[in-house]
């Protein structure tokens, strides 16, 4: 551990870190589970179809129209809207990470992780080279 | 393989997943190998779902695992965030890379390769948790400059470990990160490898910290997938509530089971899924 007695240390980080993706792990799950039951209420007595690749369609691909289609309170955009918010926990925690890092004048480690940060908006972004 | 899904309805289908999903983290917790590897050859081939869904699926429930257990371990002060943040670098360019080499690859190929690291997860599982942890040297400059250096509580008191071989460790991570990209799966195994036996940090410092990296890579290319129509929600919502609650139950046992015959019950099954999903990538069935 550093032994430096600055306000903020290691052992404060890991503990909000740690209650950060529970927090996201536990919220991503209950939207998932309800977007879930909508969808299952609705259309379980149809068949599914796994074995053909199509790809979803665009309004369940992008953040804007996963959220537009879950306001509209449609069962696999309810679902999709949760797994956003996993997919974002991990995001959450490197931006928290950041702040962190900046409080214990780790200026080394604010650089490291802000280019953590970039690919992970660059892959949110569409991941286009 | 004629598709077991076409005489089910969407719940019968749904429960189904979720039994299977819950298994395989389960097994995952218990042989803390994670329920990916075992998850997308079982989503393919035995409810024959389309590769492409079946990774998809099965990456969203890596981040949900990853991040649920990290949660555990970060709090014990058992894992290095330093360490991990440096070499997230590596394994979310290499996710980036891997994801869209997915892109362009026929499924065929990515099912070879898939049997390929089955092969090897279930090599690397046979010795377990008995990897000889290498002796610690003298202080590295590299590892002292970026400060990965540390100490970690032991029941003897704080154990400090030195950091060795950051480029080579570095290297290999961009490698797992590849390999998590193209295949949606956690690739914890090589993570610790590249920790624990090139950078030589004690195995626990080492598990806990690729757990803890897992769910950052993964998002790196979860976003890719997400945006190319690989993430189906019905598919992947039986799929991750399943794992997570089974690696949750996994993980309550975990201190009273004798994981060894596990342990090889499930090396074995692991093989065995690997040369599965070999045979058919060759014979373009996947």
């Amino acid at each position: 551990m550093a032994e430096n007695s600055t306000a903020w240390s290691d052992v404060q980080t890991e503990a909000v870190i740690g209650s950060l993706l529970r927090l996201g792990v536990l919220l991503a799950a209950s939207v998932v589970l309800l977007g879930g039951s909508v969808y299952l209420i609705r259309h379980g007595t149809s068949m599914p179809e796994y074995h053909a690749f199509q790809g979803e369609p665009t309004d369940l691909r992008t953040i804007s129209g996963i959220v537009h289609d879950a306001l509209r309170f449609e069962g696999r955009g309810i679902i999709q809207l949760g797994l956003l918010f996993l997919i974002g926990t991990p995001v959450a925690r490197v931006v928290f990470s950041i702040i962190a890092f900046a409080l214990e004048r780790d200026k080394l480690y604010v650089v490291v992780t802000l280019i953590v940060l970039a690919v992970l908006i660059f892959s949110l972004a569409g991941g286009h080279f | 393989m004629v598709s077991k899904s076409e005489c089910m309805n969407t719940i019968e289908f749904t429960a189904l997943i979720f039994l299977g999903s819950m298994l395989a983290g389960f097994l995952g917790a218990l042989t803390g190998l994670g329920g990916g590897v075992i998850l997308t050859p079982l989503l393919t081939l035995a409810f024959g779902v389309d590769l492409r869904y079946a990774i998809g699926a099965t990456l969203v429930s890596v981040i949900a695992t990853s991040s649920g257990a990290a949660a555990a371990y970060v709090r014990e002060g058992l894992s290095n965030i330093r360490i991990g943040m440096f070499l997230e670098i590596a394994t979310t360019l290499g996710a980036v890379g891997g994801a869209s080499l997915a892109l362009h690859l026929p499924t065929g190929a990515i099912g070879v390769i898939f049997g390929i690291v089955l092969l090897g997860s279930a090599y690397a599982s046979r010795r377990g948790g008995r990897w000889q942890s290498a002796e610690a040297g003298p202080p590295d400059r590299l590892a002292t400059l970026l400060k990965m250096n540390s100490c970690f509580p032991t029941l003897e008191g704080p154990k400090c470990y030195q950091v060795q071989g950051v480029p080579g460790g570095f290297s290999l991570m961009f490698l797992a990160g590849i390999i998590s990209g193209l295949l949606g799966i956690g690739s914890g195994a090589m993570k610790v490898i590249a920790m624990d036996q090139v950078m030589r940090i004690p195995f626990k410092v080492s598990t806990t910290t690729s757990n803890f990296m897992i769910g950052v890579t993964a998002a790196a290319s979860a976003g890719i997938y997400l945006q190319r129509g690989y993430i189906d929600p019905g598919l992947a919502m039986p799929v991750m509530l399943g794992v997570l609650a089974g690696s949750f139950l996994g993980a309550r046992l975990l201190p009273r089971a004798t994981s060894k015959e596990l342990r090889l019950v499930f090396g074995i099954t692991v093989a065995l899924l690997g040369l599965e999903m070999m045979y058919h990538g060759l014979t373009g069935r996947i």
